[in-house]
């Protein structure tokens, strides 16, 4: 029997742990993807090396679907990798992690389709592909060349699974509430349709926007203060809340072409500052080890 | 001499880059080879996604030794000229030699062999390869593509040595990343190919599209459907392949409701596919994917993959249509006020508002004919409104269709749907340009409107930038205008459609559309020069009646007569040129009296005296004292022809005109044979010139031959 959705999660972890990966449990925050992360965008900066897996649920309150549409969600899961300095071989490693989740190469038809990476509010980019099995888009493969508008040396490398669908894939099924959760009978829909619903309903028709503005401004002005404090972690989390809230009040559709540039721009200088802040810290968490830090260019 | 391999090994290419990199590798591979004077023979390039390979056609063995001799500075220079001579030449100051106060150095080139230039070039190529988009990978400061893995490298059976930031040169490559996973050893330029094709990879782009190609559209026969030809997804797919398997899917018909342009473009832009049509040509529930494996389940998996994700997306589009379908075009449209045009130009609201009045006022004057205002109106208040559709946010190049068809769902009449549809055409040359009515109000108002009303707020295009496309909407106003053959004046539409609060750029636009009427009259064989000898008599701006003059005088200069005609026109204004002739002398010249001279100026408006006025006329006309036969004749032959010409001119019977011209070729060829202009007789001189003054005039009212080339 194929995997279902935790075996593909528990396989993922083995795999990737065995690859020197530290396992994390996913961030205790809203946020639109995995990348997001701390774990992945600060720790992107500087010289050090650094493995990490994770989950992180991801929250993009305009992909809601009220819980009708079989591939659409307001709520899903990301399984995210990042290895630095990217390896010679993480080609052949990421196959290798679909051997293990049972996708075999020669029976399916594996593609690495040119797809350039960019985050605008977190002021980065890279290049690197999708990957296509069959035609679907399972997994967003990049060479991190810029995080927070600073130079990434050495360059991460990161992949970000999009699991539902390569559960889906895996076992075959059409509509992702479909899917096994467990191999006990519990299905995907049994954990997460009533959250669709729910969540949907709140994000395109209840959330007070008035509220969700302030939330934003306060928000800003957190991470203001502790950058004034110097303490950059702190700084970033403050950043994260308010590109959340800007989502949900994109949903909303109460935010004007004209102003969304601007609340992305925003939200933008507050990552780049937590970056730099993050670049700044002194004594590195890992000192002795990296040797010389190189000095990051700002952009 | 041996022939050279060169294959650069990557992660893989973009599929878009692969053309330009092939002719970026021949291209440094040529210029290097050639700065140092290595002799090569015919040069080969592949690509895949996976590689881009050169094979050189007999290689020289070494390049020959040169001895060359340099004058360096005088020896009484600053000693900063001497040595910058010495690091130039690398030589000692003893090895120099002195001649009258002048250094000299001997520079000896020793041959080099071919490996070693080679090895240089590869650097070189690495080091300077232009690609759109480069990355760097690892902790290497390296930049390339995609991470370059390995460099195979051999001339004859040599390998060439070079190593670039770790990557080391050998022979040793990799096979289909499935089929092959292991290293493959390369012996030469002579295996290279055929190696790999054993392989699984075919590295040659050419065979891998001829695949393509021909087995899509044989999967499609095969199922009894037509392919739907896309040479860019066969360019596409063979640059994502390195062993291409077409395979055909099926997807459920219940999605053809809808449109089939968003279909066909999910399939493409999404997925890559190929669509297919049934015999009666409607779109088929199919489509033809191109695997890049031979899968041992002969393709059941890939297909039955592919079938669900093509339901996916098509289960999104479908969503995206009921839901615009739900809300009628009038609703949408009131959310146009929230999309900035321009911050100067104000919102998509201000513009549909502006278009709507003169799409109107097109119809209105009669300027298109055929259509009715209220429809046209309405069809451009609606025309922008599927831009707020989901459907054109998921597929922002399906603009204007899905109006189209949304307008249709709520009934709209055809005019209007269609005019929604295609308003934003022709959309570059080669474009159809629309012919209904309606949509010619549309299409023409809102170009209009772009056109006017950038250059009004100085947004004009400058040089390579044209950030709104203006010359694209210039082109476009020409070919509706031309082809519909819409009867107005250029200064009538620009100022019908000037934005109120703009500077006036009457006089630019107008400027910058015959500039486009040149261009795209270039197109269809057009000299610019006989575009401005009808510019210059053409003052009204009527565009139609332009070009059929245009079109009238390029098949009159294409006749003998018109060639020769043309040659004794320029002869006659040269020789009024050179005696500087202004015109009969019995009055002031209009110059001096300040009247502007266009060259069509009456000579008899300025005088007064009825006595006087017969006089001028016949001396202007050359009648008075003719004495030799061709002078008579030719009077004559202008008498007729001018008459019939303006005539002609005035009917818009431009061919008439220029056959009136035409009558002229005979006297004017036989006056310059037997009559002396330059004679000593002052009167006579003074006739002839005026005569010859009329000819010319007479050959401007109908074009102005001045400014014919040739």
């Amino acid at each position: 029997m194929s995997l279902s959705f935790q075996d593909l999660i528990l396989t993922l972890h083995r795999y990737w742990g065995a690859q020197g990966c530290v396992i994390l449990q996913p961030y205790d925050m809203e946020m639109g993807a995995g990348t997001f992360h701390p774990a992945t965008v600060l720790r992107a900066l500087g010289p050090d090396a650094w493995r990490a897996a994770y989950v992180q649920p991801c929250r993009r309150p305009t992909d809601g679907r009220y819980g009708e549409n079989p591939n659409r969600l307001g709520h899903y899961y990301q399984y995210q990798v990042v290895l630095k300095p990217s390896p010679d071989d993480l080609q052949q490693l990421y196959l290798g992690s679909l051997v293990e989740i049972g996708i075999d190469p020669l029976k399916h038809d594996i593609r690495f389709v040119e797809d350039d990476w960019e985050s605008p509010t977190l002021g980065a980019w890279g290049l690197g592909w999708e990957v296509w099995c069959d035609g679907m888009e399972v997994t967003q493969f990049t060479y991190f060349q810029q995080v927070g508008g600073f130079e990434c040396r050495p360059v991460t490398g990161e992949l970000t699974y999009g699991l539902e669908r390569l559960a889906m894939y895996i076992q075959g099924v059409d509509n992702v509430f479909d899917l096994r959760f467990n191999d006990a009978d519990v299905s995907y829909g049994d954990v997460f349709l009533e959250n669709e619903r729910e969540q949907s309903a709140y994000n395109f028709e209840v959330a007070d926007t008035e509220a969700l503005f302030d939330l934003f401004r306060k928000a800003a002005a957190e991470c203001e203060r502790c950058l004034g404090a110097k303490l950059p972690i702190p700084a970033y989390e403050q950043a994260i809340k308010a590109s959340h809230v800007f989502n949900t009040l994109q949903a909303r559709g109460v935010i004007s072409v004209a102003e969304r540039q601007a609340y992305i721009g925003r939200v933008r200088d507050l990552a780049k500052a937590a970056c730099g802040a993050w670049l700044e810290r002194s004594p590195s968490p890992r000192e002795g080890e990296g040797g010389a830090r190189s000095e990051a260019v700002g952009g | 001499m041996s022939d050279f391999l060169l294959e650069l090994l990557s992660e893989e290419i973009p599929a878009r880059m692969q053309a330009r990199a092939r002719n970026e590798l021949a291209r440094l591979f040529a210029e290097s080879t050639g700065e140092a004077g290595l002799g090569t023979g015919a040069i080969d390039v592949f690509s895949s996604p996976r590689r881009l390979a050169l094979i050189a056609r007999d290689v020289a063995e070494a390049t020959e030794a040169s001895r060359e001799e340099v004058k360096g500075p005088r020896t009484s220079a600053p000693p900063q000229a001497f040595e910058g001579f010495l690091r130039k030449t690398g030589l000692r100051q003893e090895q120099l030699e002195q001649r009258n106060g002048v250094w000299f150095a001997v520079v000896e080139r020793a041959g080099r062999q071919a490996a070693e230039i080679l090895s240089d070039t590869i650097k070189r190529i690495v080091a300077d390869f232009a690609w759109p988009k480069s990355m760097r990978w690892g902790s290497g400061s390296l930049s390339w593509v995609r991470p370059l893995q390995g460099i195979v490298a051999i001339l004859g059976e040599e390998i060439v040595p070079v190593e670039i930031d770790g990557i080391v040169s050998g022979a040793t490559t990799v096979g289909h990343r499935f089929h092959h996973p292991g290293d493959i050893t390369i012996g030469g330029a002579s295996d290279y190919v055929e190696k790999l094709r054993a392989c699984h990879v075919i590295v040659d782009q050419d065979e891998r599209e001829r695949q393509i190609r021909e087995g899509a559209g044989t999967a499609a026969a095969d199922a009894g459907l037509t392919l739907l030809e896309d040479e860019g997804l066969v360019v596409e797919n063979a640059g994502l392949t390195e062993w291409p398997v077409p395979l055909i899917g099926r997807f459920d018909p219940e999605f053809l409701d809808v449109p089939r342009e968003v279909i066909v473009l999910t399939m493409r832009t999404n997925q890559k596919y190929f669509a297919c049509t049934d015999e009666s040509g409607a779109l088929a529930p199919a489509f033809v994917c191109i695997a890049n494996v031979a899968a041992k389940d002969g393709g059941a998996s890939i297909i039955e993959g592919n079938r669900r994700v093509l339901a996916a997306r098509l289960a999104d589009a479908r969503f995206f249509w009921e839901q615009d379908l739900k809300v009628p075009l009038e609703e949408q449209a009131k959310k146009l006020d929230g999309i900035i045009f321009h911050e100067k130009l104000g919102t998509v609201a201000d513009k549909v508002e502006r278009v709507a009045k003169l799409a109107r006022w097109l119809v209105e004057q009669g300027i298109v004919k055929g259509a009715d205002a209220d429809e046209a109106e309405r069809a451009a208040r609606l025309a922008k409104a599927d831009l707020v559709t989901g459907m054109v946010g998921e597929f922002p190049e399906l603009q204007g269709v899905i109006g189209g068809y949304l307008a249709e769902a709520q009934g709209e009449p055809p005019a209007v749907a269609d005019a929604i549809r295609d308003h934003y055409k022709p959309v570059g040359q080669g474009d159809a340009v629309p012919t209904a009515p309606v949509t010619v109000a549309v299409a023409l108002a809102d170009k209009m409107d772009s056109l006017v009303g950038f250059f009004q707020f100085d947004e004009k295009p400058t040089g390579s930038k044209d950030p709104f496309a203006l010359r694209r909407a210039a082109l476009g106003i020409l070919s509706l205008i031309i082809e519909n053959g819409l009867r107005a004046s250029m200064r009538d539409l620009i100022t019908a459609a000037a934005h109120a609060g703009g500077a006036n750029a009457g006089r630019d636009v107008a400027g910058f559309l015959i500039e486009r009427l040149k261009v795209q009259q270039r197109e269809v064989g057009i000299n610019h020069d006989l575009i401005d000898a009808v510019v210059a008599v053409e003052t009204g701006g009527d565009n139609v009646r332009m070009v059929r003059r245009v079109q009238a005088l390029q098949e009159f200069v294409q006749t003998d007569d018109g060639a020769d005609l043309l040659v004794a026109y320029k002869r006659a204004a040269n020789i009024l040129k050179k005696e500087d002739w202004v015109g009969p002398q019995v009055m002031s010249s209009a110059e001096e009296q300040g009247i502007p001279q266009t060259g069509e100026e009456d000579p008899l408006v300025l005088v007064e005296e009825p006595g006087l006025r017969e006089a001028v006329a016949e001396i202007a006309s050359g009648h008075a004292g003719a004495d030799l036969p061709q002078e008579k004749a030719l009077i004559a032959a202008l008498d007729d022809a001018e008459s019939k010409a303006s005539a002609a001119v005035e009917a818009e019977d431009f061919t008439g005109a220029m056959a009136a011209l035409a009558s002229l070729r005979k006297p004017i060829d036989e006056f310059f044979d037997h009559v002396t202009v330059n004679d000593p007789d002052s009167a006579k001189r003074e006739r002839r010139l005026n005569l010859l003054m009329r000819f010319r005039d007479a050959v401007n009212r109908v074009a102005d031959f001045s400014r014919i080339e040739g």
